[in-house]
């Protein structure tokens, strides 16, 4: 039995930090900029497809046609041959095998400056509306992202390899001293795991251990005192969207071998990202990390056979249950500020 | 047509006695009608006006209902594919595919009854209520004769309810569900496709033979008719054999993550890893499974296994290298090797490039079975429709000889037991087909599963 609660803890950690990593940007744009995103599904997506395309480039191939052989159904046979193999040789083999941990370089820029410019160019005339007017916006553009993507990559999931390295399970039983094969979990997941603890740690260590992330902070306490001390907070706030748009982005990208994207794979995260940060309490990271660690753990116990034997069809409820109890005891959620979301 | 009985001389002119002319035509005409000759006089004679849609035009419409997104949207668009080159097909242009192969056949390659097919279509999301929605919008706005497609028995079965109520007739795309001809089945709706009681009847002897009689099975299962069927009817034939069910757990349809559900497995004492999944379901529930490292355990003191009861190519490429060494079940493979499974493979391949899925053959077949019986029955009228496609015995179209049973709308034919190819040749060739089931095994007593067809007439008139 203890192996069966490790196991489900384990899993439940690993879920945890895939909500924790989602909803971190989402409570860092409100907490900023107060703005509620309900594009940042969107810009996981747009993530997740920064690595679709890397792969399609480094995937590309060459076709030409034999006349001697036939297909199936009788036409000429199309002989494709992988465009980088031919020019780079192993090395272009390799490049193709890490094509998801290598789509980080390239999202890194490209979710920067589509965070910055969806600031700049729409997010930022709307600071001063209300709540529902920023839903309804972003939600907007939320829909006109998920409609490009379709338009280009098609409405089905494109999977993306994880590394051959990365591949199989890792007995962590075995680790741990104890008997081989009791306790083994997916490498890649794992490796989501610390990627997803890094980021968040690399997220409030800027935040609490650069002049940047206090001025940010202070801002986050008192935006005008901010601005008359003569500090451009605009532009700090901008970044910090570029920041959040990065971290949906390379959680998107690292979700890719575990999930194959669609163009819905935001909004299907959006959800659950949003209950995250309202059971966290809005604009409060400790409380987003705190959050998607508790609902990702109850989760997956909430899965276990013995659980669904007592309370059938709990693994689907527990998440919005717990947040309605949460939201009746503690309005303001787990580590919610006064005052925030309250008018 | 039955003549209206003649009226006597004298009762027409001999107001004398009593009658007038208006009363003995009042009486004449109670008369008929109380002696039921009235269904008679309406019926045949009265296809041209007295039922839903009847095409007046040159043309014949019919609905396409796809799931074009959700968890069965590949297997939609592939369905789309078929549709296209059935109809062209059937108003002669291509190279004819199946019209050539369908035996018997009445069909000309002029439309049907001399009517140039079109289609409109729906997306139905891989969502039942959808799915009802489209298809009456198609029938009440677009005038469709028929409805086809889906490839989700919830769909299947919301949508043959309703083909009953308006009196059109719905030719099943894939749908696996035991109720979709059983508990559920519908006067209206036909099922080319086969089912889950077939599958277990075709698969448990080869998985016998495969892993023995001593296996420990834990079923994942899609939550709803569908996958429980499929899991009943897996575990009744694999218990049959000797196997053991650890458990049966539910997921629910279109889920993405199944961590949750794969972690209890691990150390549950099952041996087997049964997905009762279709569509993204199996293609994100089986590599995950394989990633969990399932089939590099050893339980029980043998070789862990994954088995997929019904599987189909799309997501056999979709599960990429997971899907080897696999077990299933398919309803058609293209690479079969009769003269129809030939002809249709080589027409879909030369329009679209890539061979046809199990999922594009129902749907192409169910449409010219639809237009041969419309061809046969020489009306539109559905009950006439309905009682050419029962009991009808064709072959040709790549299932050997097959019968549309009359009893339960259900095809009786070939069943093929499919594995994931170890090393596949080409992107295309990810299944081989271990053995082809016959129809002598796969046929069932139709009692089994009980419900009624309902009637056929009175044919009911849409809006």
């Amino acid at each position: 039995m203890f192996e069966v609660i490790f196991l489900q803890f384990l899993n439940g950690l690993d879920k945890g930090a895939a909500y924790a990593l989602i909803a971190l940007g989402l409570t860092l744009v409100f907490g900023t900029l107060g703005v509620v995103n309900f594009a940042h599904g969107a810009l996981f997506m747009l993530g997740a497809f920064c690595a679709v395309t890397v792969r399609m480039v480094l995937t590309m191939e060459t076709v030409t046609i034999d006349p001697e052989q036939l297909s199936p159904w009788g036409a000429p046979l199309e002989i494709r041959e992988p465009l980088m193999q031919a020019w780079l040789g192993d090395t272009g083999a390799v490049l193709v095998n890490y094509s998801v941990p290598l789509s980080l370089l390239i999202t890194i820029p490209v979710m920067f400056v589509i965070g910055v410019a969806l600031e700049r160019g729409i997010i930022k005339h709307f600071y001063k509306r209300t709540h529902a007017e920023q839903i309804l916006v972003t939600f907007g553009l939320a829909i006109v992202a998920q409609e490009v993507i379709k338009a280009f990559f098609g409405p089905n999931p494109m999977p993306q390899p994880m590394p051959d390295a990365a591949r199989g399970a890792a007995d962590i039983g075995a680790w741990l001293g104890m008997q081989a094969n009791i306790i083994t979990y997916p490498v890649w997941r794992l490796i989501y795991f610390l990627f997803a603890a890094v980021v968040i740690g690399g997220v409030f260590a800027f935040l609490q251990f650069t002049t940047f992330g206090m001025v940010v902070r202070a801002g986050m306490a008192d935006r005008e005192t901010v601005g008359l001390l003569g500090i451009n907070i605009d532009r700090r706030f901008t970044f910090m969207f570029g920041l959040a748009a990065v971290v949906a982005g390379m959680a998107g990208v690292m979700y890719t071998p575990l999930l194959p994207p669609n163009y819905h794979i935001g909004m299907d995260f959006l959800v659950l990202s949003f209950v995250v940060v309202v059971v966290g309490g809005m604009g409060s990271l400790p409380g987003a990390v705190a959050a998607g660690f508790l609902l990702g753990i109850l989760q997956s116990f909430a899965s276990m056979t013995q659980v669904k034997a007592v309370f059938p069809g709990i693994d689907q409820i527990i998440i919005y249950l717990v947040a309605v109890v949460i939201l009746l005891v503690r309005p303001r959620g787990l580590m919610g500020r006064r005052g925030v979301m309250e008018s | 047509m039955h003549p209206l009985p003649p009226l006597k001389e004298e009762l027409m002119t001999n107001s004398s006695k009593g009658f007038s002319r208006r009363g003995v035509l009042k009486t004449g005409l109670a008369g008929i009608l109380a002696t039921g000759v009235s269904p008679l006089i309406f019926t045949r004679g009265a296809w041209a006006q007295e039922f839903c849609n009847n095409p007046t035009g040159s043309t014949v419409t019919i609905g396409l209902n796809l799931p074009l997104t959700g968890a069965y949207a590949e297997e939609g668009a592939d369905e789309q594919k078929a549709y296209e080159l059935a109809f062209q097909h059937l108003n002669g242009e291509g190279d004819g595919g199946l019209l050539n192969v369908l035996k018997p056949s009445v069909l000309k390659g002029n439309g049907i009854l001399g009517k140039k097919v079109t289609y409109v279509s729906s997306d139905s999301q891989t969502k039942s209520d959808v799915a009802r929605a489209g298809a009456t919008r198609m029938i009440e706005r677009d005038g469709a004769i028929m409805i086809t497609g889906g490839s989700s028995s919830g769909e299947a079965i919301a949508v043959q309810g309703l083909c009953q109520e308006m009196g059109i007739i719905f030719m099943a795309g894939l749908t696996h569900s035991n109720d979709t001809t059983g508990k559920d089945k519908r006067r209206y709706g036909f099922r080319h496709f086969f089912n889950a009681y077939q599958s277990g009847i075709a698969l448990a002897p080869v998985l016998g033979e495969q892993y023995g009689k001593d296996r420990r099975a834990y079923h994942l299962t899609a939550d709803y008719t569908w996958g429980w069927t499929q899991e009943e009817s897996i575990k009744n034939a694999t218990e049959a054999l000797g196997w053991e069910t650890v458990a049966a757990v539910r997921t629910p349809l279109g889920s993405t993550d199944y961590s949750q559900y794969l972690t209890p497995i691990l150390n549950s004492g099952a041996d087997v890893l049964i997905l009762n999944h279709y569509g993204l379901d199996m293609v994100n529930s089986l590599p995950q499974a394989v990633q969990f490292g399932l089939r590099d355990r050893q339980a029980n003191g043998k070789q862990f296994e994954i088995i997929t009861p019904l599987i189909s190519e799309l997501m056999a490429k979709g599960a990429g290298e997971a899907v080897r060494g696999v077990f299933g079940t398919s309803n058609w493979h293209w690479n079969l090797q009769d003269e129809g499974s030939k002809a249709f493979t080589k027409s879909f391949g030369a329009a679209y490039g890539s061979p046809p899925s199990q999922a594009a053959h129902t749907a192409y077949v169910q449409a010219l079975l639809y237009a041969d019986a419309v061809e046969r029955a020489g009306t539109f009228y559905p009950p006439e429709i309905i009682k050419a496609l029962e009991g009808h015995e064709f072959d040709g179209m790549g299932n050997g000889p097959t019968l549309y049973r009359a009893e339960d709308h259900q095809c009786m034919k070939s069943v093929l037991v499919v594995q994931g190819n170890a090393a596949p040749p080409s992107q295309f060739d990810v299944l081989n087909v271990v053995q082809e089931v016959s129809r002598d095994v796969t046929t069932y007593d139709h009692t089994i599963f009980g419900g009624e067809l309902g009637p056929a007439e009175p044919a009911p008139v849409c809006a």
